[in-house]
């Protein structure tokens, strides 16, 4: 059994990245994330493990310090909240487009525009359909606890290395702040090993290495695109990770994720004792989305509310998944207010069941 | 005593100059005589000569010059615009014992990456930088870049820049040397021969000096754009000196204390 | 008496005629051809070749590296 501790989200995701062997984390304050840094900064990761961190003077030039290191092969990350993220889209295409590995962390809050630091899920479009310029994708890890914060750490570099793709994990406000008992995984030490297309310096014994996304040659820019899309539908026949909870009786179904899902749990139970066999599916990967396995579930329940602390993003991805079969409709608050369970078993009594 | 022949000079032997190593064979694609190409061997130059290919890592940035990794056998990444500086940041901290510079155009390094450059350089990254000032966006068709001239004419300000409406050029490289985290600073161009001998020289102490690790090396070229300035390149460098140099002076900005 | 005497070859194929090796020669080696290379350049040439003193000038003025020099010494 790994060391147990009890933390904050965002300080678990800090401790997770020391102990994942990270070579640099790159970043710039907002709330509710800003723990990530100055824990990094108090441990001196430089000093336990070699590990860089630097704050940088905006998010834009933190993405480019990872872009940067990224290219080196390094295992290098940032974090950030909503407005930040924005900031960061540019040189996330860029990544995505240079086909580099990195790890980004959102731990989003209520907008558009500066919005509100209390906790949101609006990002999702965001996150899973581009963000960016360009037809590319990240892998999206969505955690529900502190645990999956420090866990994910490890998955998302785990993911990005090993398709050369950005991972994010997309968290929120409420799991960024709240403090739970976590089980840190040991630590493995930093790699030496030179990776084949990084840039560290030509050798005789092979020919240079280039990090590019720029092709200005039509042909070669849309081979180059089909081969992104092969890897994307690689990804989403063997990444997709989602959990179903008291799904085996269910008549309906309650899809969410992050701080959502933890209230829908809450509802389950609610909605249980009421004499409703609801059950949950919670998506882990937000991208590759689980649509063939919600797809399944429209064999066995009458309808599905998701359930989002947004104005209705995730539900549009489920509405494709069960392609009209069964009764899909969504709940969900804005501004950082986070629904109550009870709130939800009567948005599902309504909008499903009675509907 | 019988002449000697162009045959018998024309002996590998007798070859006193050539295109270095570092640059590959592929033909650049800039315009007849901008200097960019120039600045590319002189760099390419001193690489070669300080064995330093094993141990290079160039940033290019988003420019006339952006293709500059086709042309040079090291290690390159392509960076967004402006953001050269922060890839070279990262790379140098993760990776103390290589040389690393950025090579930027004055759209990319004095207009949408002035926080870049002023922070890298502020925080004494042990980078080099090679600022190539034209006057203009080459890239993109010749429109005002913050170095521009008052009253040089350009694509967006074709009645030449007003001041008043369009604001003052930049000296960033002014700027630069005033930072308590730039080492050595200098201003030169590639126009004549005797100026490209100065260039490499300050290039070479540029790239020399980054073992020092104390700090940001900095090189202006004032250089040329024919084709933005509408000018031949014979008549650009011409204008260059004429026009640019009073108000980009030639020299050193910043020099180690020895 | 010493005399140093030298030569240029141009890759007349990357040769994109900028002329800018014409000015910078100080004894007037370089000229223009008539006929153009294969992208349509007139290429520099050695229209005066006794000329040359091999001091590496126009190679180091040429944007497109396409110069060499060579040098001997001749008594
Ligand atoms: C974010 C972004 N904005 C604008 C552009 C378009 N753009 C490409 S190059 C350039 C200006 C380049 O000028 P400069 O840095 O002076 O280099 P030069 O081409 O003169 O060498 C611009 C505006 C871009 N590629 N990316
Ligand atoms: S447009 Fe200007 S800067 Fe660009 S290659 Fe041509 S002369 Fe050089
Ligand atoms: S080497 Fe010197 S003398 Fe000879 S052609 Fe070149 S510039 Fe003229
Ligand atoms: S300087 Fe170079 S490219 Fe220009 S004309 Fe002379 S040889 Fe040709």
């Amino acid at each position: 059994m790994g060391e147990l501790r009890l933390m904050k989200g965002n300080e678990a995701v800090a401790e997770a990245a020391i102990r994942a062997g990270a070579d640099g984390y790159f970043g710039y304050p907002i709330t509710p994330q800003s723990e990530v840094m100055e824990y990094l900064m108090a441990e001196k990761p430089h000093e336990r493990t070699g590990m860089v961190v630097l704050q940088a003077e905006s998010e834009l030039a933190a993405i480019n310090m990872v872009y940067g290191g990224a290219a080196c092969g390094k295992k290098v990350m940032t974090s950030s909240s909503s407005p930040g993220i924005s900031l960061m889209q540019e040189g996330i295409s860029y990544i995505a487009g240079a086909e580099l590995p990195c790890l980004l962390v959102n731990v989003v809050r209520g907008g558009p525009g500066l919005g509100t630091i209390q906790p949101a899920q609006s990002d999702y479009f965001q996150s899973v359909k581009g963000g960016g310029h360009g037809d590319y994708r990240l892998i999206t890890l969505a955690p529900a606890s502190v645990q999956e914060m420090s866990d994910f750490v490890r998955l998302g570099f785990e993911l990005a290395f090993k398709y050369r793709n950005p991972a994010m994990i997309l968290s929120d406000g409420a799991i960024g702040q709240m403090m739970e008992k976590v089980e840190l995984f040991d630590p493995v030490p930093r790699s030496k090993e030179i990776l084949p297309w990084a840039t560290t310096g030509k050798t005789p014994d092979r020919e240079r290495n280039i990090i590019t996304s720029l092709d200005l040659d039509p042909k070669r820019q849309e081979d180059f695109n089909l081969k992104l899309q092969k890897k994307y539908r690689e990804i989403e026949e063997k990444e997709v990770r989602f959990e179903k909870i008291q799904c085996d009786d269910a008549e309906y179904l309650f899809v969410a994720y992050g701080t959502s899902s933890r209230v829908v749990q809450k509802a389950v139970q609610l909605a249980r004792s009421r004499g409703i066999r609801v059950g949950l599916f919670r998506p882990i990967t937000l991208w590759p989305f689980p649509s063939k396995e919600i797809f399944a579930m429209t064999e066995q329940v009458k309808g599905i509310l998701s359930v989002e602390m947004s104005a209705g993003q995730m539900v549009e991805d489920i509405r494709l998944a069960v392609k009209g079969k069964i009764k899909v409709d969504y709940y969900g608050r804005m501004g950082g207010i986070i629904p109550t369970p009870d709130e939800v078993v009567e948005m599902l009594e309504k909008k499903i069941i009675g509907g | 005593m019988a002449e000697i022949t162009l045959d018998q000079i024309i002996q590998p032997e007798n070859m006193v100059y050539t295109r270095s190593r570092i640059m590959t064979d592929t033909v650049l694609h800039y315009c007849p005589g901008c200097g960019h190409g120039t600045v590319h061997r002189l760099l390419a130059e001193v690489i070669e000569e300080l064995d330093l290919q094993s141990e290079t890592i160039g940033i290019t940035p988003v420019g006339c010059s952006v293709l500059m990794y086709n042309y040079m056998d090291i290690d390159m990444q392509e960076a967004a615009h402006g953001r050269a500086p922060a890839l070279a940041t990262a790379i140098k901290r993760l990776m103390s014992e290589k040389f690393v510079f950025t090579y930027q155009g004055d759209g990319d390094l004095a207009a949408i990456g002035t926080a870049e450059t002023i922070h890298a350089c502020n925080r004494g990254e042990n980078i080099t930088i090679l600022f190539i000032n034209n006057g203009i966006y080459g890239m993109t068709g010749g429109q005002m870049a913050p170095t521009t001239l008052p009253d040089m004419k350009a694509s967006t300000c074709p009645y030449g820049r007003d001041v008043q409406m369009m604001g003052n050029p930049l000296k960033i490289t002014d700027i630069v040397a005033t930072l308590p985290g730039s080492y050595y600073v200098t201003r030169q161009s590639v126009h004549t021969p005797g100026n490209v001998r100065k260039a490499k020289k300050a290039i070479r102490k540029a790239v020399e000096y980054q073992k020092r690790n104390q700090g940001t090396c900095f090189v202006e070229i004032v250089s040329n754009c024919n084709s933005g300035w509408k000018m031949t390149p014979v008549d650009a460098n011409q204008w260059l000196e004429e026009n640019m140099l009073p108000f980009y002076p030639l020299g050193d900005l910043k020099v180690p204390e020895e | 008496m010493a005399k140093v005497r030298g030569a240029i070859v141009v890759d007349t194929e990357r040769c994109k005629g900028c002329e800018l090796c014409v000015g910078a020669c100080p004894t007037d080696v370089i000229g223009m051809a008539e006929e153009v290379n294969s992208k349509g350049y007139h290429y520099a040439y050695m229209k005066n070749p006794e000329a040359c003193t091999g001091c590496v000038n126009c190679a180091i003025i040429c944007p497109d590296g396409v110069i060499s020099v060579y040098r001997v010494k001749t008594t």
